[in-house]
């Protein structure tokens, strides 16, 4: 595909050998991987079509030894990206050539849980949904849901500042976060926040979170965990036209309700996960929508009762409340499973960007119109409570000349976003694939603005180079290490 | 000097990003005695920058110019059954500055929030954009309108809470969300600090998403308006639910079988209950007073009473508790230092920060108002600045001496 990056450094290449034997002095020959096999493990993140091998891989199992990694890294001039499970979708997590990829997937540990002042301290490479486990015995939860949330790390939801299906009510990553520690790219290693709110002095915390790799190595944070509901229930209602749903979720929202999730599916993907998941999705629907709401059981009878009235006006062709947890459990499947359905059928490139709920019908308009000029298909899945859209261009990956049009129609959608008040990216980040994109979002002061404060994190840019910020502005900002 | 557009103040600016002079950035200076006190020639304001540009009530969202009065939005969002969520204080009056006069630039940019924030997070987790300029008087976005956004570093959360030392606000989004139909608050008599706190952290692990959780001593009760608790002559505990009417009576009644081990709680309807939280919100009884100062800490809740204690070996306080005992309110006699190193000491054993609201100026240039940094992060810090404002031209030395 078409996304070029910086150029390697062969001489770095050629250290090789000496570079992993001093990586396994600091972490053990055990952490440390460098033949060609072990690597190939490694090549790519989620968005596959990208690959490159890393110079050497390293799973350190400590704070300090991350510290000691990074000391010597800097020492030597040598790049570093960040790793976790690799399921970003935007390239972030792509290794280079002539990069040490550092993966935190054996930092796992929980730390503390602390019920009583509701956080838990965790090591970063636990996995999202791990963390909710660790604590749903006493019925809390990390609310922040990715997806991906089976294999993704907590390290990686912080980098990307990952969303949900469940943030339209508990908000996303940068939400959730009290605390963190990070090892800089020098060694240092830096505490910010604790277990208390509202970390003291500038919002380092919030620099942080969807810093993409960019500033430094998260290994431990302390998370926000919330006490469950009573009990949830989605309903679905399906409807005749993608306008019709867009005007209900705005309609749900004006009447004062504020449910949990709001999912959309347009026909396509309605199409896709029923014949996967069999979920019961209605097939005469040309676009779905899956509410869910918490509370008990009468209160969740008396939303979803409100929910559906509110719903009539836009002739609803299916009101279907779920019938209890067994229901409701394949009613998420299908969408939670989404992506992978879709898999099964074709190769196909998400999308992430987010827009003004009002533009829905415009814009979803557009994206057929775009994908068509491609002659691609498309499935649409999204967040609608906060716009935050999912179109899946459907394309052949072996097929270069396929892959070359999906990626031209993403980008056209992507602009499409941002041109009608939205942005590039809700929630899987700008890595490689957005990257040359950041220029239609911001200009050239705002860019400018957002490398000096990646200098003032990394001077030297060591860390997760050639990634978010357009390479051609790396050469024009004048920041001696940039380019 | 007053702006009243982005592009005026970025021409405002200029001459003294020439001339390398210090300028004072002010909303309505509601919040003027607050901080560090300054050296600067001159004194910029944003208030005549206001109007609210974008209000779309079905996207739960809002954008205004940053010296739009916060009255102002509110009074717009209560014409749409709709809030600002995070319940922005307003520490002016209990500083010595005026009240009721905030701007929405200055909540973000003091990142206040209120009661609320244990439940829906802070002032900053309800920014979604801005538009602002640096010390290098470059006018400069970040954000948008949208509530998910990841593309490029988080400048919105970058400026909350800097007190206009990196860059001058001129518009910002925000997040609104539906106000209750229904508030009813659960007050419990007689409880010591300990156990109040530890009621109001048991109501935080019950499903019922209580939306504020306050703790106020006998003393400080006793300084209410809201006549129905102060006549009780005890400290109170207060839980908050707020929902459907039906929700909120069903989870009131439920609260308190839970917790019935804490006794049993007089039950506050709507009306009293707004004008008991907005006293909380104004900082009313704590009132200024030039014999007081005032710190505002924020630690684990369950050690709020800890580091209470600690304090008081050392000095007489009164003391409110908010956010379960996690924001503690604690005002102490007026003395040289304003107590800041006993009151640090507390803070640094038991974990968290400490800000000085209230002391006259002379104090507040001695001792550090905001939490001192670990060198470290000071380093971070002053990276930051130089990279907004590397002449140092914009509020200096409001948070830190050497910033
Ligand atoms: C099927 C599928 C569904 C998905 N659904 C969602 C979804 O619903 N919502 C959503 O937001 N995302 C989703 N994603 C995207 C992805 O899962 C998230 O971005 C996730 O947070 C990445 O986590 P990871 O552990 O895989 O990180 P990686 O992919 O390994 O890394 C992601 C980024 O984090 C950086 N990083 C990793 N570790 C650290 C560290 N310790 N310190 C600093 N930086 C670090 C990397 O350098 C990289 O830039 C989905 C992905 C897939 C494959
Ligand atoms: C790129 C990607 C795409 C996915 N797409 C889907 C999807 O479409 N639908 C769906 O439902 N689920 C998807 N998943 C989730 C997937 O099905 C598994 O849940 C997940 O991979 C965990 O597998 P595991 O437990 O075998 O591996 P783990 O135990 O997590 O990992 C084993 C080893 O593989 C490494 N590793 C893991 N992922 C990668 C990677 N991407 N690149 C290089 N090394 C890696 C780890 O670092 C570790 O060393 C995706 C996951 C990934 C990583």
């Amino acid at each position: 595909m078409s996304l070029r990056m910086p150029q390697p450094d062969r001489a770095m290449i050629a250290r090789r050998a000496e570079i992993a034997a001093a990586l396994e002095k600091i972490a053990g020959p055990e952490a440390v991987i460098a033949d060609e096999d072990g690597r190939r493990t490694f090549e790519t993140d989620g968005l596959n079509a990208y690959r490159a091998m890393p110079l050497v891989v390293v799973l350190p199992k400590t704070t300090d030894e991350v510290a000691a990694i990074l000391r010597y890294c800097h020492g030597e001039k040598i790049k570093v990206v960040a790793r976790g499970a690799g399921t970003s979708l935007c390239g972030g997590a792509l290794p280079l050539e002539d990069a040490v990829v550092v993966g935190v997937s054996r930092m796992k540990k929980v730390l503390e849980i602390d019920y009583d002042n509701r956080f838990a301290r965790v090591e970063t490479g636990i996995t999202n949904l791990a963390i909710s486990g660790a604590v749903g015995a006493e019925g809390f939860f990390y609310a922040p849901d990715p997806s991906s949330q089976l294999a993704c790390t907590l390290a990686g939801n912080l980098a990307m500042n990952s969303g949900g299906a469940h943030c339209l009510k508990y908000g996303v990553t940068t939400n959730n976060v009290l605390g963190m520690k990070v090892v800089l790219m020098d060694g240092e290693i830096l505490d910010i926040g604790g277990p208390h709110l509202d970390a003291e002095g500038y919002d380092l915390l919030g620099l942080m979170v969807g810093s993409e790799g960019q500033f430094g190595i998260i290994t431990e944070a302390t998370v926000r965990i919330i006490k469950a509901a009573e009990g949830a229930r989605p309903m679905m209602i399906g409807f005749p036209s993608s306008e019709a749903a867009g005007q209900c979720v705005s309609a749900i929202i004006a009447s004062g309700i504020i449910p949990v999730a709001i999912e959309f599916m347009d026909k396509p993907a309605i199409e896709v996960c029923e014949s996967f998941a069999k979920a019961g999705y209605p097939m005469d629907a040309d676009a779905l929508l899956i509410v869910e709401v918490e509370g008990s059981e009468d209160e969740i009878n008396d939303l979803l009762g409100r929910i559906a009235r509110i719903a009539e006006p836009f002739a609803p062709t299916t009101v279907q409340i779920s019938s209890g947890p067994a229901q409701s459990a394949k009613i998420w499947k299908g969408r939670k499973s989404a992506f992978g359905a879709i898999g099964r059928i074709s190769d196909y490139y998400c999308m992430d960007g987010t827009i003004p709920l009002s533009q829905l019908p415009l814009v979803l308009r557009r994206i057929s119109e775009i994908c068509a000029s491609h002659k691609l298909k498309v499935a649409n899945i999204f967040h609608a409570g906060d716009g935050n859209l999912h179109p899946l261009i459907l394309y052949e990956a072996n097929d270069p000349e396929q892959a070359e049009r999906a990626e031209l129609a993403g980008a056209e959608i992507l602009t499409l976003c941002v041109e009608v008040g939205g942005c590039l990216t809700g929630e899987h980040g700008v890595g490689i694939e957005k990257r040359d994109l950041m220029t239609t979002q911001f200009s050239r002061t705002d860019l400018m603005l957002q490398m000096r404060i990646k200098t003032v994190f990394d001077p030297d840019w060591l860390l997760n180079p050639g990634k978010v910020f357009p390479l051609d502005m790396l050469t024009m900002s004048g920041l001696p290490n940039a380019a | 000097m007053r702006a009243a557009t982005s592009w005026e103040l970025q021409s405002m600016l200029a001459p003294f990003v020439d001339r390398q002079q210090p300028v004072e950035i002010r909303g309505s200076g509601s919040k003027s005695r607050v901080g560090r006190p300054m050296q600067t020639a001159a004194s910029i304001s944003t208030a005549s920058m206001h109007g609210i540009w974008m209000y779309e009530p079905t996207e739960l969202v809002m954008s205004a110019h940053a010296g739009t009065p916060l009255a102002q939005i509110e009074a717009e969002l209560a014409g749409n059954n709709q809030m600002l969520a995070f319940e922005p204080s307003d520490i002016g009056p209990a500083s010595g500055g005026r009240r009721g006069t905030q701007t929405i630039g200055s909540v973000f940019a003091t990142n206040s929030s209120g009661s609320r924030r244990i439940t829906v997070g802070a002032a900053r987790d309800h920014l979604l954009g801005i538009e602002a300029v640096s010390g290098r008087a470059e006018l400069f976005r970040s954000g948008g309108r949208v509530m998910k956004n990841v593309t490029g570093v988080d400048l919105c959360r970058g400026l909350s809470g800097s007190w206009g030392t990196l860059a001058v606000l001129t518009e910002v989004t925000f997040k609104v969300l539906p106000a209750p139909e229904k508030t009813a608050t659960l007050v419990y008599l007689g409880l010591p600090d300990d156990i109040g706190v530890e009621l109001m952290c048991a109501a935080m692990r019950l499903p019922f998403e209580v939306s504020g959780t306050a703790h106020l001593p006998q003393s400080v009760a006793g300084r209410l308006e809201t006549a129905v608790l102060a006549e009780q002559g005890q400290s109170i505990t207060a839980l908050r639910l707020e929902n459907f009417e039906k929700s909120v009576d069903y989870r009131s009644n439920a609260m308190r079988a839970a917790l019935k081990v804490y006794g049993n709680p007089i039950i506050i309807g709507s009306t009293t209950s707004l004008e008991f939280w907005n006293e909380l919100r104004r900082l009313s009884i704590l009132p200024y007073t030039a014999d007081t100062c005032l710190w505002r800490i924020s630690t684990t809740p369950m050690k709020g009473p800890k580091v209470v204690a600690a304090i008081r070996r050392h000095m007489p306080t009164e003391v409110y508790y908010d956010w379960s005992g996690g924001l503690i309110w604690v005002e102490v006699a007026a003395s040289a230092d304003a107590g800041a190193s006993d009151i640090r000491r507390a803070v640094a054993v038991h974990g968290g920060h400490a800000t000085l609201i209230r002391a006259d100026s002379a104090v507040r240039s001695s001792v550090e108002v905001f939490q001192p940094q670990s060198p470290l992060a000071e380093r971070i810090v002053r990276g930051l600045k130089s990279t907004f404002d590397p002449l140092r031209l914009l509020n200096p030395g409001r948070m830190y001496a050497n910033l």
